[in-house]
């Protein structure tokens, strides 16, 4: 361990710094697994958007080919290996093209409801005064309304229930980023005023420090450390949104863009007379996208609190003795014991043992 | 609470004895109230915000009626139906009717929107209760020996279940459903409330009360129960797992927490049985997050039941709603929505109410 | 047969983040019927680890081996915790060993009323009627002094005190009447004056149940007022143990020797104070106080329009150049919020506060700003006092940056290295991150930061409460060494008054917002005059048995007159 701090101090701060690297080093069992399968998953479903043109046989739009037009509701082939749809598109093509709409309605919702939810969080939380107690009720109230009405509400607003490609996108990024905000804004708020009454906070403000300084300096950055885990959990929700507003006859033109939830929405009909390859496939890439956000998601979450993070099980008595900053009568120069390269210096509580990691 | 904590005096303290009791009565009263009042702002912004939302892109009458009319014909139905006039004079003529609870007229069938409430009102409640049951069924024994279980075999595939079921949409899975269940095994009913045949007794029967569970139980014939039981198996499923899921997660993480307790460690060390530990000690502190959170989720359920009704055409609001967008009718949308958004408010008091019935440090 | 439980070559680990930790290694001990045995230690010695065993509570990441022998009240069973199974160690919890947590306000579940908790515990044993069960837990709850426990068994845990919380705890533990009691820190997390209170029960459990405890405490005055042996751990092992006496009089290894010369003796910081006093130059008293306080009243504001928290009522006093006044109270007492006040980060609402000649009750920020590189602030808690994505180097140089006195960290560095040094931290420990330093390095570096700008005054709220008592002791020296160096006047704020007498010229008692008396450590410690310091003096045990002895029986005449 004493070997390992000579070099290990620049080097974890690398590995501090990259988000998910650090995490599934520090995971363990189940939670591991949980991790990689997500963050697999999530790589190829932006794999694949990417590789779109290639993968995809045929465009988004297309119903006919050299050889003549498609036909409707084709069972699977050879030509079409998911088979066709009412409309006769093709629908494996729609399937691939559609991660490509769901990766920008993602980024456009995350985006803009990241920077406005951060910035009033951040003032409301710090400053506090009547609007933030103005903002806390609207966004209170926002929150606990159904988010698929207000989305609808919204998708009217900004596209008038038209859909082109981007007022289709913009309309469910749009009424996805309104239903958002007030899940950072609650988030950002409520981590700003636990930092505010931090010591490091006070310190820098008996330091006489100005606000923005102690705003941008000291609650900013350790206020946004949750982020990442929103942001995964948020994109999963922004999917299942733009697939239920689709499916509810406010997506995006089938000529525009590929969505599947519209796919879903005019396949309703095919079920009931056991046509079941024009929803199934639509159907599956949108659990496979949301499963591997939220597996992701969620293992985020419970590495980032300590009672739910998973550990591993010792042998019997093994490992050397705790050691503690404490060395009665001992030199100063001596470095903090056992705490080098270990998770982080503060005594760990289980069931209210005190051990010094 | 904090401050209440510094005044308490110190033991030994010549007045020293019963140091809370007295400072906190009324307290909950005072709660009572105050959570009461909370509702109306939350009912205003969310009328507010869904009228000036509406209201930005035009008048209902042109969305509805837009290509169809010559010109001349829009503005008399505008000019009839009063919006012609300033925005904020309509807005606050629309606060004046919800108030009294008038929520204005559909355009596309004239009837009074409280009418539709009342005739579809009752199957959204009856799915949505049918749900609950089967979420609160799933997801709290599972939730529960997930967290007893933790980082094992069963822990583990609960886990992956609850978050397979968050993935599902809900209109997927309820094809899905459809698909297996209703076209290829041909179990369960394909959509609907009842067969043809069941609706047309329940239809018929004298002070019939839109629950269609309990007008079945009225006509007192068992195949008509059966009938409408059938037909609710699937959407309360395809409603209820996500519910479930939800729910799931949210007493694992809860009783994990409480399970880590000093009061479960006191428990364990006066020789409390393990089950009991779980089942008293860990669950009943866990459920005050629980219920609170489980309030929140309403509103997840009523987006939920927008879905299931479209999906299993059940013809509730969200099914009703589903079409009034289609037709373009707003009048009718806005009315349901802001509808909904006064039952959200009233679901959230009740169940914060009944957080503050399990936390004694509330009621006391 | 009258050794209660045998703790033969115990071992344990626990498995963490950084893989395998050994907690405790090759322990061996023993308890005999009816005696207090006191397992001392600092944080991470391993001792509150062995007292779980003994009770099987370890967590399920934990692996044992030894053996824990533990034998019924009549001693006619003997069981091994650490292979029984599950079904038989919940037969032994309760009857035949108890437990005493260290924070009465979580061991109780804040759901069930007090009574129910008690009852279910001795449901759990055997048949008793609910009738029989509730009698016998009214009965219970009034011999460890719970006043008209009839009624007041169906309330909840909230709506009693801590130090009754802590009395019902060991009413819980009682109950069954088990052999032995395992009390881990069982007055910690209480005032000093409640504490005196708890350990007479425990004592009372002893004398009266002939109850065998095993008292797990950091406290050497606790150690001296209640236990019978002492059994010292340090690092998972054990390094001494013997009788209480023997222990304190002629202590064997380095470590203890080291432990009871870290513990501050309260008294013995008189001497040094008075010399301090006498070395003051003429017309040193007729300085213009830097801090002057006059019927200084703090309301925290109520909610809901609820009537608010009066924190401070009245409060005069004085801080003159180069003076380090102790301010000493229980909780509640308004301590901390005079301290925040003089600081800025409170608002006067009522009196007058000068500080550095400026009138605080109703001054603006923007007024305060320049006093502020004047005034010197040392948090209590070492671990949030510090911005965790800087490293210290950053932190000691905030107030030369926002000062003016360096462009950057890096312009700040020459300076931040002088500092570093001056509270005896390796200049390298600046490229560190806070979370990389021990709770006592952290404190040393927070030093450094309030006295980067050479302030005339620092404040420094509980700066040795979160830490070991050894940490605390080199902490306090350096602090006098700093203060004799740099000359500023203090304001130091404690509950403990051991630790105010080691610092202070002066002492202000606080309790419940009034000042109740101030004056030297002479005066205050010597011949206090209010009822409240005399027991609060009394009430402090001190690291000497015999002494310690005396001191009770000073604190039963003191509790008799009032």
């Amino acid at each position: 361990m004493t070997a390992a701090s000579v070099t290990g101090v620049p080097k974890r701060r690398l590995r501090d710094r990259l988000p998910v690297v650090h995490q599934v080093r520090q995971s363990v069992g189940l939670q591991r697994g949980m991790l990689v399968a997500g963050l697999v998953m999530v790589g190829l479903f932006i794999l694949v958007s990417i590789l779109a043109p290639l993968l995809a046989p045929y465009g988004f739009a297309q119903r006919k080919d050299a050889s003549g037009s498609f036909g409707t509701q084709q069972p699977p082939s050879a030509e079409h290996l998911f088979g066709t749809t009412v409309g006769g598109y093709d629908v494996l093509s729609r399937v691939i093209w559609g991660t490509q709409t769901a990766i920008v309605v993602i980024i456009v919702a995350v985006l803009l409801s990241i920077f406005i939810g951060v910035a009033l969080g951040l003032y409301s939380g710090y400053f506090g005064g009547w609007l933030d107690r103005v903002l806390v009720v609207v966004c209170d109230a926002i929150y606990a309304f159904p988010s698929l009405l207000l989305a609808i509400v919204l998708s009217i607003v900004i596209s008038g229930g038209q859909s082109g490609l981007w007022a289709g996108v913009l309309a469910a990024a749009g009424s996805i980023t309104v239903v958002f905000i007030p899940q950072y804004f609650r988030v950002i708020r409520a981590e700003t005023v636990r930092i505010k009454a931090e010591a490091y906070v006070e310190s820098a403000k008996v330091l006489g420090a100005s606000n923005s300084r102690i705003v941008f300096k000291h609650v900013l950055r350790n206020a946004t450390r949750t982020l990442p885990l929103i942001i995964t959990l948020n994109s999963s929700e922004a999917i299942l949104t733009m697939a239920a507003l689709g499916f509810l006859g406010f997506g995006i033109e089938p000529t525009a863009a590929a969505e599947w939830g519209y796919d879903l929405n005019k396949a309703q009909s095919d079920v009931t007379s056991g046509i079941w390859w024009t929803a199934l496939f639509p159907g599956l890439a949108i659990v496979f996208t949301v499963l591997g956000i939220t597996l992701v998601g969620e293992s985020l979450n419970d590495l980032a609190d300590p009672r739910l993070r998973g550990r591993r099980r010792v042998a019997k008595s093994a490992g050397l003795v705790a050691e503690t900053s404490v060395v009665p009568g001992g030199t100063l120069v001596a470095g903090p014991g056992g705490i080098e390269g270990l998770e982080d210096g503060e005594t760990f509580d289980e069931h209210g043992i005190e051990v010094k990691r | 609470m904090s401050t209440v904590d510094t005044i308490a005096p110190a033991e030994g303290a010549p007045t020293a004895g019963r140091p809370r009791t007295k400072s906190q009565g009324g307290g909950f009263a005072r709660y009572l109230l105050v959570r009461f009042l909370l509702i109306f702002p939350t009912i205003f912004i969310l009328v507010t915000l869904v009228f000036f939302l509406m209201r930005t892109t035009g008048d209902p009458i042109t969305a509805a009626q837009g290509g169809r009319l010559s010109p001349e014909a829009l503005a008399a139905l505008r000019e009839a139906a009063g919006y012609d006039r300033p925005l904020l004079v309509q807005y606050l003529e629309y606060l004046g009717r919800i108030a009294v609870f008038d929520f204005g007229a559909t355009l596309t069938t004239n009837r009074p929107v409280i009418e539709v409430l009342a005739t579809y009102g009752p199957a959204t409640f009856e799915l949505v209760f049918y749900s609950l049951i089967v979420a609160f069924a799933v997801g709290i024994p599972l939730g529960l020996r997930a967290a007893y279980h933790r980082d094992r075999t069963q822990d583990a595939i609960f886990r992956v279940l609850a978050i397979f079921w968050y993935a599902v949409p809900i209109f997927f899975a309820g094809l899905l459903l459809k698909l297996v269940f209703a076209v290829w095994l041909k179990w369960l009913p394909v959509a609907g409330r009842a067969s043809v045949g069941a609706e047309l007794q329940l239809q018929t029967l004298p002070n019939k009360t839109g629950f269609y569970t309990i007008d079945a139980l009225l006509t007192g014939n068992p195949e008509v129960l059966t009938d409408v039981l059938a037909h609710v198996v699937l959407p309360a499923t395809a409603l209820g797992l996500l519910t479930a899921g939800i729910f799931l997660r949210l007493v694992r993480t809860n009783v994990i927490g409480t399970l880590s307790t000093d009061y479960v460690d006191a428990a364990r060390s006066r020789g409390v049985a393990e089950s009991r530990l779980l089942r008293k000690h860990a669950y009943r502190p866990a459920l005050i997050p629980i219920v609170t959170v489980i309030g929140l989720q309403i509103a997840l359920l009523l987006s939920g039941a927008v879905l299931t009704e479209t999906t299993f055409e059940w013809k509730g609001l969200g099914f009703i709603l589903a079409e009034f967008l289609e037709s373009r009718d707003f009048v009718a949308v806005q009315g349901i929505v802001v509808l909904l958004a006064i039952i959200v408010a009233l679901t959230n008091f009740v169940v914060d109410i009944i957080a503050a019935f399990i936390d004694p440090r509330v009621r006391y | 047969m009258s050794t209660v439980v045998d703790i033969r070559n115990l071992g344990v680990s626990f498995a963490t983040d950084a893989g395998a930790v050994k907690a405790v290694d090759d322990v061996s001990l023993t308890v005999e019927r009816g005696e207090v045995l006191a397992i001392v230690g600092e944080s991470g010695s391993g001792k509150t680890v062995t007292a779980k065993t003994i009770l099987g509570l370890l967590p399920e990441t934990a692996t044992t081996s030894g053996a824990v022998v533990l034998s019924n009240r009549a001693g006619t069973r003997e069981n091994d915790v650490i292979s029984l199974s599950k079904q038989r160690l919940r037969d032994i919890r309760g009857t035949d060993v108890a437990m005493v947590f260290q924070e009465p306000s979580t061991a109780l579940n804040p759901v069930y009323t007090v009574g129910w908790q008690i009852i279910e515990g001795l449901r759990a044993h055997g048949e008793v009627s609910k009738k029989e069960a509730r009698a016998r837990a009214i009965e219970m709850l009034g011999r460890v002094g719970i006043p008209d426990p009839e009624e007041r068994i169906d309330h909840y845990p909230h709506q009693f005190s801590g130090g009754q919380k802590q009395r019902i705890v060991i009413a819980m533990a009682l109950v069954l009447e088990p052999g032995l009691i395992v009390a881990d820190e069982p007055t910690t997390a209480l005032d000093v004056t409640v504490q005196a209170e708890i350990l007479d029960l425990l004592r009372r459990c002893r004398d009266e149940f002939g109850t065998a405890i095993v008292l797990i405490t950091h406290n050497m005055g606790v150690v001296a007022d209640l236990a019978d042996r002492v059994a010292v751990m340090y690092q998972g092992n054990l390094v001494e143990q013997a009788p209480v006496g023997e222990l304190f009089a002629n202590p064997q290894e380095e470590y203890t020797k080291a432990l009871l010369a870290a513990v501050p003796f309260v008294g013995h910081g008189t001497a040094r104070a008075e010399a301090r006093a006498a070395a003051r130059p003429a017309g040193w008293a007729e300085q213009t106080p830097l801090v002057e306080a006059k019927g200084l009243e703090i309301e925290y504001p109520g909610r809901f329009g609820s009537s608010g928290f009066k924190a401070v009522r009245g409060v005069d006093l004085l801080i003159r150049p180069g003076e380090v006044l102790g301010l000493v109270g229980e909780s509640g007492s308004g301590k901390t919020t005079i301290g925040r006040a003089i600081a800025g980060l409170t608002k006067v609402t009522g009196g007058s506060l000068k500080v550095l000649g400026a009138e605080m009750n109703g001054i603006r920020e923007r007024e305060f700003r320049p006093l502020r590189s004047r005034i010197g602030f040392v948090f209590q808690d070492p671990a949030s006092s510090f911005n965790p994505l800087l490293t210290i180097a950053e932190c000691v140089a905030e107030p030369l940056i926002i000062h003016g006195r360096a462009r950057d960290a890096r312009g700040a560095r020459t300076r931040v290295d002088e500092l570093l040094e001056a509270v005896q931290l390796p200049k390298a420990y600046g490229d560190r991150y806070p979370h990389e330093l021990s709770g006592g390095q952290r404190q040393r570096a927070s030093l450094a930061r309030s006295l980067a700008l050479e302030p005339e005054l620092l404040i420094a709220d509980e700066p040795t409460s979160a830490l070991d008592v050894s940490v605390q002791a080199r902490v306090l020296e350096l602090f006098a060494e700093l203060q004799r160096e740099f000359g500023f006047a203090s304001l130091f704020i404690s509950h403990d008054l051991a630790v105010v007498d080691i610092l202070a010229d002066r002492i202000a008692v606080l309790y419940h917002g009034e000042l109740v008396e101030e004056g030297t450590g002479t005066e205050v410690l010597g011949s206090p005059q209010q009822a409240y310091t005399q027991r609060l003096l009394a009430s402090l045990p001190v690291p000497d048995p015999v002494v310690q002895a005396g001191r009770r029986e000073q604190l039963r005449l003191l509790r008799e007159a009032d």
